[in-house]
């Protein structure tokens, strides 16, 4: 398995758990205050934007240990550079996390338009957001996999 | 994924020139050594820049390493 392939089973391994403690955290600080009105928007959008940097941290810390790690147990040292085969599959990832992150946005759009709950269109958002992100990555480990 | 109509003898060649690894033919057209598994395989098809840089290594036209298989003669060979 090559050193690309590897990153990308980590990488949405890392989404996950990162997702996941995040949104417990979330869930628990919803529970506690309980939000209403404008209250309601200030709390998802401040649970957004600290999502943003909290996961590119955390994944960042758990990316260097993948190549620490990597580099003890294989000794393959990881490419410093993305080539053309690497771009290629970046874009069309990206491809598909925008076309997911889209589907997403639009039944957000119809959570309100069917009159639910605020904190559902924020919810699917939210999730949105995650499986856009975990579909690109799935989708770049496929293609590193099955070819351009 | 559709199979690409490009095939190639870079495994052939790499052998002839002493051995050569896949991370030293990488390293020599500037790609990493995934990409270069890729094309042996036939899981990717390189730029016309890449193609004409591995064509350079072994001193070779790129048609002496890249060939591209019509679909009709596809037909015609499973026929």
């Amino acid at each position: 398995m090559s050193y690309q392939e590897k990153k990308n089973i980590v990488s949405p391994l890392s989404a996950i758990v990162v997702f996941g403690v995040y949104s417990w955290n979330v869930v628990l600080r919803y529970i506690d205050m309980n939000p209403q009105g404008m209250e309601l928007f200030r709390f998802w959008g401040a649970a957004i934007l600290i999502l943003i940097p909290v996961s590119m941290v955390a994944r960042l810390l758990i990316e260097i240990i993948f190549i620490i790690i990597n580099r003890i147990v294989t000794k393959e040292v990881a490419p410093s550079f993305a080539d053309e085969l690497d771009k290629i599959i970046e874009l069309k990832a990206m491809r598909i996390s925008y076309f997911v992150f889209i589907l997403g946005f639009l039944l957000a759009m119809g959570s309100l338009v069917f009159q639910m709950a605020l904190s559902s269109m924020f919810i699917i958002m939210f999730v949105s957001g995650f499986i856009a992100d975990v579909a690109g990555i799935s989708w770049r480990l496929y293609l590193y996999r099955k070819g351009v | 994924m559709a199979k690409s109509h490009i095939s190639n003898n870079i495994r052939i060649l790499r052998f002839n020139h002493n051995e050569m690894t896949q991370q030293q033919l990488a390293d020599l057209v500037g790609v990493t050594r995934q990409t270069v598994v890729a094309i042996e395989k036939g899981k990717y098809s390189p730029s016309l820049e890449l193609a004409f840089r591995i064509a350079r290594v072994f001193k070779l036209q790129v048609e002496d390493v890249f060939t591209y298989e019509e679909e009709h003669e596809e037909l015609q060979a499973g026929s």
